[in-house]
């Protein structure tokens, strides 16, 4: 089988992550491993034959085997509700992929690199840490509901720094506004490391924008645009 | 076909004009593999160079001058949405290249940040693709492609290259940048050619 077929996914497990999210582990059949950061396209059909695709990270680890995507849930759409509300297990949908070459994490890269990411746009960022990365993570989030991973992400120790831009948790002395320069020269002032961002499109371009300012080169920064 | 459990569709689309696979989508998303380069008009200019018979060199203020065209086309993106009717400004190819012979059958754009992509001439000349520096009657945003980009409406909309400076004609094929990471060397969303091997 080539990445481009479809394929027959099965949820086999379903793990709520936030009130707005969940991750749903697949049983791919013929699924050929992926590297850290890709995503698989993802197919639903109803019975009336309509169809709706959409892309999804890869949140787990390359050695994890199963496949497993996390997915916001986003207002008034039409997949990402039934990725969260709806699905079950032994409920099944169309996947192919992987795909993306360019926003990968791979172990031959020893050198630590920063991630930087947004809502859903922890997800990539979590294959990669899963993977190994040695990375420190800025991550920006509505209130503490709406951080991926954080039980996870303490366990394993990660250098993690947080910003809050709309509640704070009570006694909270961090960052509570978004991303900005002064910010991102705070968390890390040092030039020169791989820099991988991801979320929603305003917040990638005023991140990368911001770190051009501060003296990154533009060809060290890599960035997925969920919008 | 094997359908999903309660799933049902939640968007209004206007099916004929949309491409298998596609969305119909009211904003304008990005996509882009870095971050957006911000160039100075003094220093911008474009150029056609490689296969063809004469290389010329636009700068900002000359390639204002050249005639445009309004045009108001439907985009499809291979991340699966599609705008339809989207209204731009921009300089025809065939305008750019009205008096040059051509050499090659093929064109690689390239971009600030270092950005290609490859595309056969045949898919850029003869009314179909434009150099577009105004959208929806104002200035085209960095974020999308500004000061120009190119406009391919009819390919994946990767192909219509943001902050294209250079259109390097040659006589061989050569992949751009997505191309190189498995991305369909045409792109024609009709024939939904998203990845190499589609
Ligand atoms: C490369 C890539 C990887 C992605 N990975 C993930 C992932 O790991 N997890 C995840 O949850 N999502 C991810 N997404 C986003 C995902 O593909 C869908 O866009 C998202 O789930 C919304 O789909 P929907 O059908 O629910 O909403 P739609 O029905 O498509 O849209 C409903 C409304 O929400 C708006 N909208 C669409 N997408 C978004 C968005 N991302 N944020 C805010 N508003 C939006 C639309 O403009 C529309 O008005 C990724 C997108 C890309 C391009």
């Amino acid at each position: 089988m080539r990445p481009t077929d479809w394929r027959k996914a099965t949820v086999e497990r379903i793990r709520p992550e936030t009130p707005r999210a969940a991750t749903l582990t697949l049983n791919v059949p013929g699924w050929s491993g992926h590297r850290a950061g890709q995503h698989v396209d993802v197919r639903l059909t109803a019975d009336d034959g309509y169809q709706a695709q959409r892309r999804y990270s890869i949140a787990s680890a390359p050695a994890d085997g199963a496949p497993q995507i996390t997915v916001v849930e986003v207002d008034g759409g039409e997949v990402s509700p039934w990725m969260v509300s709806v699905a079950r297990e032994e409920d099944t949908f169309e996947v192919r992929g992987p795909f993306g070459g360019w926003f990968v994490w791979d172990p031959a890269h020893t050198e630590p690199v920063l991630m930087i990411g947004g809502g859903s746009g922890l997800v990539p960022l979590m294959s990669m840490v899963r993977a190994g990365a040695p990375a420190r993570l800025l991550v920006s989030a509505r209130d503490r509901d709406d951080v991926l991973y954080l039980d996870e992400l303490e366990k394993r120790g990660v250098d993690l720094a947080l910003t809050y831009t709309r509640r704070m948790p009570l006694g909270w002395t961090g960052w509570n506004r978004r991303v900005d320069r002064e910010m991102l020269w705070k968390w890390q002032p040092r030039v020169g490391p791989r820099v991988y961002v991801c979320g929603p499109t305003a917040f990638v371009e005023s991140v990368a924008d911001d770190l051009v300012f501060l003296g990154h080169d533009p060809a060290n920064i890599r960035t997925e645009r969920f919008g | 076909m094997s359908t999903t459990r309660g799933f049902f569709r939640r968007r209004s689309g206007d099916d004929e004009r949309l491409p298998p696979g596609q969305y119909l989508e009211r904003g304008f998303p990005v996509l882009s593999a870095g971050p957006t380069p911000h160039t100075p008009l003094d220093q911008w200019d474009l150029s056609i160079t490689g296969a063809i018979s004469e290389e010329r060199t636009w700068t900002w203020e000359q390639f204002l001058a050249l005639p445009s065209e309004d045009f108001t086309v439907d985009i499809h993106c291979v991340t699966t949405w599609t705008k339809l009717d989207t209204e731009w400004t921009g300089v025809s190819i065939d305008t750019l290249l009205d008096g040059v012979e051509l050499e090659g059958g093929y064109l690689t754009a390239l971009c600030d940040g270092g950005y290609t992509t490859n595309l056969p001439v045949e898919d850029v000349t003869g009314g179909k693709a434009w150099v577009a520096y105004r959208y929806d009657g104002d200035e085209l945003e960095p974020e999308h492609g500004g000061p120009a980009r190119l406009l391919v409406p009819h390919l994946y909309f990767w192909k219509s290259a943001k902050w294209v400076r250079r259109l390097i004609f040659r006589e061989d094929d050569e992949q751009g940048f997505w191309e190189q990471l498995g991305y369909h060397d045409r792109g024609d969303p009709w024939l939904e050619q998203r990845y190499q091997g589609d």
